[in-house]
């Protein structure tokens, strides 16, 4: 590494982790109290759509009455894409005039982007016309992130409630998230990236004669606004098929560093904004430095392999799926940040990176993207840990377990068990089928123990909700977008729905004042714990296969054996 | 909800950049002529002797759709041909066999559309250039500033590699020969 990547790590994590309690704040205002210097230049826009929508935000719900509010437009939302997309040959806004997409891609494609995973089985540019990537797409990465966003308010108010039934209004977390937070941020973001060069145009597709005489065929499209919510919402589909390793998804080194602050900044600031909601700025730091520390080891095991000479290729610097604009430095630290978090967008091809640096990017995926994660539902996952190291620090001294002075039960335990479960049970079970049938093991791009990683990087994406992937897997066929999008469906509403469970028992709940016998959850050794709980749960459930495909992979490239 | 982030938000975006940043909000296409030559950030083939050549690309500069070769680290088949493209880049740019290629016209990029080499490709390239246009030793020394005054990052030097826009470069070098006319 150069002392220049050095310096713009530094700088990066600076800027992050300043930025943060900043942003925490601010949404601490949104979603508390509704007092924030926002409130006076957007309310308007926030009465205005409960006046339409019909919506009265100050009637609470409980948790069941909010899970269904959320499934309900969730489910609105992947039969209203995927009528979009089967459609668009006959709706406006189609200058290439692309045909209706097949119903199984169309399938995968809208719960795709309705469950925040933004899975690319389809190749935007030659798929999807401007208005599916507008009304379809664009939309779904509002309000999936904003769906994060609310059910990780409802989980912080469950938390927080003395003997209550409910957890806030599901219609008015979305609306604040989107009209105060995504939106503001998305719409300077965009205008950004169109002045280093992403493009925002209607215009058919440019044709244009090389100095050569070669003809050439540049896509364009309305795809700035796509990539400002693609980065803040964690979703990560791109407008184009090479995602942000397209020129026009991010021209320049610049736009690359903002892209990957925007992946993780409102994950980021929302650990602080938990701190707000239960007043302690203690606990949302030893959150947030666990987070940290998970983040630097994937960081510095990937740039270690990635950046070392590759043995079977004879090559000092595998460029392989690497952008020269953008460099392997800046590739490999956008693989884990993308990994990390739900986004799955990626500047480089995954599926050419060195094996541990593969590998990271598939633990971080299979951890559950507790590491900021996806826009609230990193957090919400990262709670569920943070219940188990409870629960599990309770039994080994033998008395009742509680978190923030509410007791932890048998319920809690049990819902949290089954949203820990959920995307094991997908990932290694469906990854177990694809690689026993005909039909699994004919997308496969590359041999050896690379396929093995292919398959298992498939379903760890959809099943975290990723996204992103080891793309040399054609994943565009029945079998596959069904199978990654059941996997993708589980791996959300799974965890979705027993997080709202947790968050209405707690609810109902009382606060214990703290004691000296209390089990403090702010402190190194909390921390230790809760790290110790996340790499065993994660490394017991995921090490076998690991241990398959990217690990033997490693070492026999080290020999120089090429499959 | 859909009308406000899937309409308005989309089109006040179209509006303000169309206002603002006109150029770059198209495509940044680059025109000789009034004829599209193509865009300033998006790679395309050159593969005559007159001209800088690019990056290999997996889908041959086609930019519909993008995309990647996803070959694996330890694949054969791309290390056999990183094999073969560095033994076609030495010997048509009259090379010694042992010559260092740079990694990045071994491999092809993320999206098959990179419009950059590093400088040392460049410079390892500019005696077959200059020799196919039968630049005078003059003409050979412009080449080279071309290169260098083309060499970014020019501002800050803390993000992203040493780099040289293939098609920017093409065009200059086709400006020298109209300057100078050969003989």
């Amino acid at each position: 590494m150069k002392a220049a990547d050095y310096v713009e790590i530094i700088v990066f994590f600076f800027l992050l982790i300043s930025l943060s309690p900043l942003l925490g704040n601010l949404m601490a205002g949104i979603f508390m109290d509704g007092k924030h210097f926002l409130k006076p230049v957007l309310g308007w826009l926030e009465r205005l759509v409960y006046k339409v929508a019909g919506v009265d935000e100050k009637r609470e719900m409980d948790w069941k009455t909010y899970a269904k509010s959320l499934l309900a437009l969730n489910i609105a939302g992947i039969i209203m894409l995927m009528l979009l997309q089967m459609l668009q040959a006959h709706l406006p806004l189609n200058p290439e005039r692309l045909p209706g997409v097949s119903w199984h891609l169309a399938f995968n494609t809208a719960v795709s982007f309705v469950t925040n995973t933004n899975w690319q089985a389809y190749g935007g540019e030659n798929t999807l016309s401007y208005l599916v990537q507008m009304l379809g797409i664009t939309v779904q990465n509002f309000v999936s992130a904003a769906t994060g966003i609310s059910v990780a308010l409802a989980m912080f108010r469950g938390l927080t409630r003395r003997q209550e039934k409910t957890i806030g209004n599901f219609w008015a977390d979305m609306t604040r998230s989107v009209v105060y937070v995504l939106l503001p941020l998305s719409i300077i973001f965009s205008i950004v990236l169109v002045s280093e060069g992403s493009v925002q145009t209607f215009s058919h597709y440019a044709r244009a004669t090389t100095l050569e005489g070669h003809e050439q065929v540049i896509a364009l499209g309305p795809a700035a606004s796509q990539i400002a919510i693609k980065q803040l919402g964690t979703n990560g589909g791109g407008f184009f098929n090479a995602n942000s390793a397209h020129p026009f998804e991010n021209p320049t080194p610049f736009t690359n560093f903002l892209e990957l602050l925007a992946i993780v900044l409102i994950s980021s600031g929302l650990v602080f904004t938990y701190g707000h909601f239960i007043n302690s700025r203690r606990q949302a730091w030893a959150i947030y430095i666990s987070m940290l520390i998970l983040l630097f080891a994937g960081l510095a095991i990937s740039l270690h392999s990635e950046l070392g000479p590759n043995h079977a290729l004879n090559a000092m610097t595998n460029m392989e799926g690497k952008e020269m604009r953008l460099g392997p430095v800046n590739s490999v630290i956008w693989s884990v940040m993308t990994t990390a978090t739900s986004s799955g967008s990626v500047n480089s091809m995954h599926d050419s990176l060195s094996p541990l640096a593969g590998l990271v990017a598939m633990f971080n995926m299979m951890l559950g993207e507790i590491i900021f994660g996806g826009v609230g539902s990193g957090l919400y996952g990262m709670i569920i840990f943070v219940l188990l190291t409870v629960f599990i620090a309770g039994l080994m001294v033998g008395r009742t377990p509680e978190y923030l002075g509410k007791k932890v039960e048998a319920f809690e335990v049990r819902m949290a068990i089954i949203a820990v479960l959920a995307p094991s049970i997908v990932i290694k079970v469906f990854s177990a089928i694809a690689c026993s049938t005909a039909a699994g093991l004919s997308g496969l791009n590359n041999a050896g123990p690379h396929g093995l990683s292919e398959i298992l990087y498939a379903f760890s994406s959809a099943a975290g909700n990723n996204g992103s992937a080891f793309a040399g897997l054609n994943a565009n066929t029945v079998f596959y977008n069904l199978m990654t999008g059941f996997g993708m469906l589980t791996g959300r509403f799974g965890i979705i729905v027993p997080v709202l469970a947790i968050a209405g028992s707690m609810a109902g709940k009382k606060i214990t004042p703290v004691s000296p016998g209390t089990f403090r959850t702010d402190n190194w050794i909390f921390i230790a714990l809760l790290l110790g709980i996340i790499l065993i749960v994660g490394g017991l459930t995921f090490f076998p296969p690991l241990a398959l495909g990217p690990v033997v992979e490693h070492y026999l490239m080290n020999l120089g054996v090429t499959f | 909800m859909m009308l406000l982030t899937g309409l308005i938000y989309p089109f006040l975006v179209t509006g303000i950049s169309r206002v603002v940043f006109p150029f770059r909000s198209e495509g940044s296409l680059l025109t000789a002529d009034g004829n599209i030559i193509g865009s300033e950030l998006i790679g395309q083939k050159f593969d005559s002797a007159r001209y800088f050549w690019p990056r290999p690309s997996a889908t041959d500069y086609s930019a519909v759709p993008s995309g990647a070769s996803n070959l694996g680290p330890a694949s054969r088949k791309l290390k056999e041909l990183a094999a073969q493209r560095r033994r076609e880049f030495c010997v048509k740019n009259g090379l010694d066999t042992s010559t260092v290629v740079p990694s990045e016209m071994l491999f092809t990029s993320g999206s098959g559309l990179d419009p950059h080499i590093s400088p040392e490709s460049a410079y390892l390239q500019a005696g077959r250039v200059a020799d196919s246009r039968k630049f005078t030793a003059h003409q050979k020394e412009e080449l080279l500033n071309c290169i260098k005054r083309l060499t970014e990052p020019t501002g800050l030097p803390v993000l992203g590699e040493k780099r040289v826009n293939v098609l920017l470069l093409n065009i200059e070098t086709d400006k020298i020969k109209q300057k100078n006319p050969g003989p």
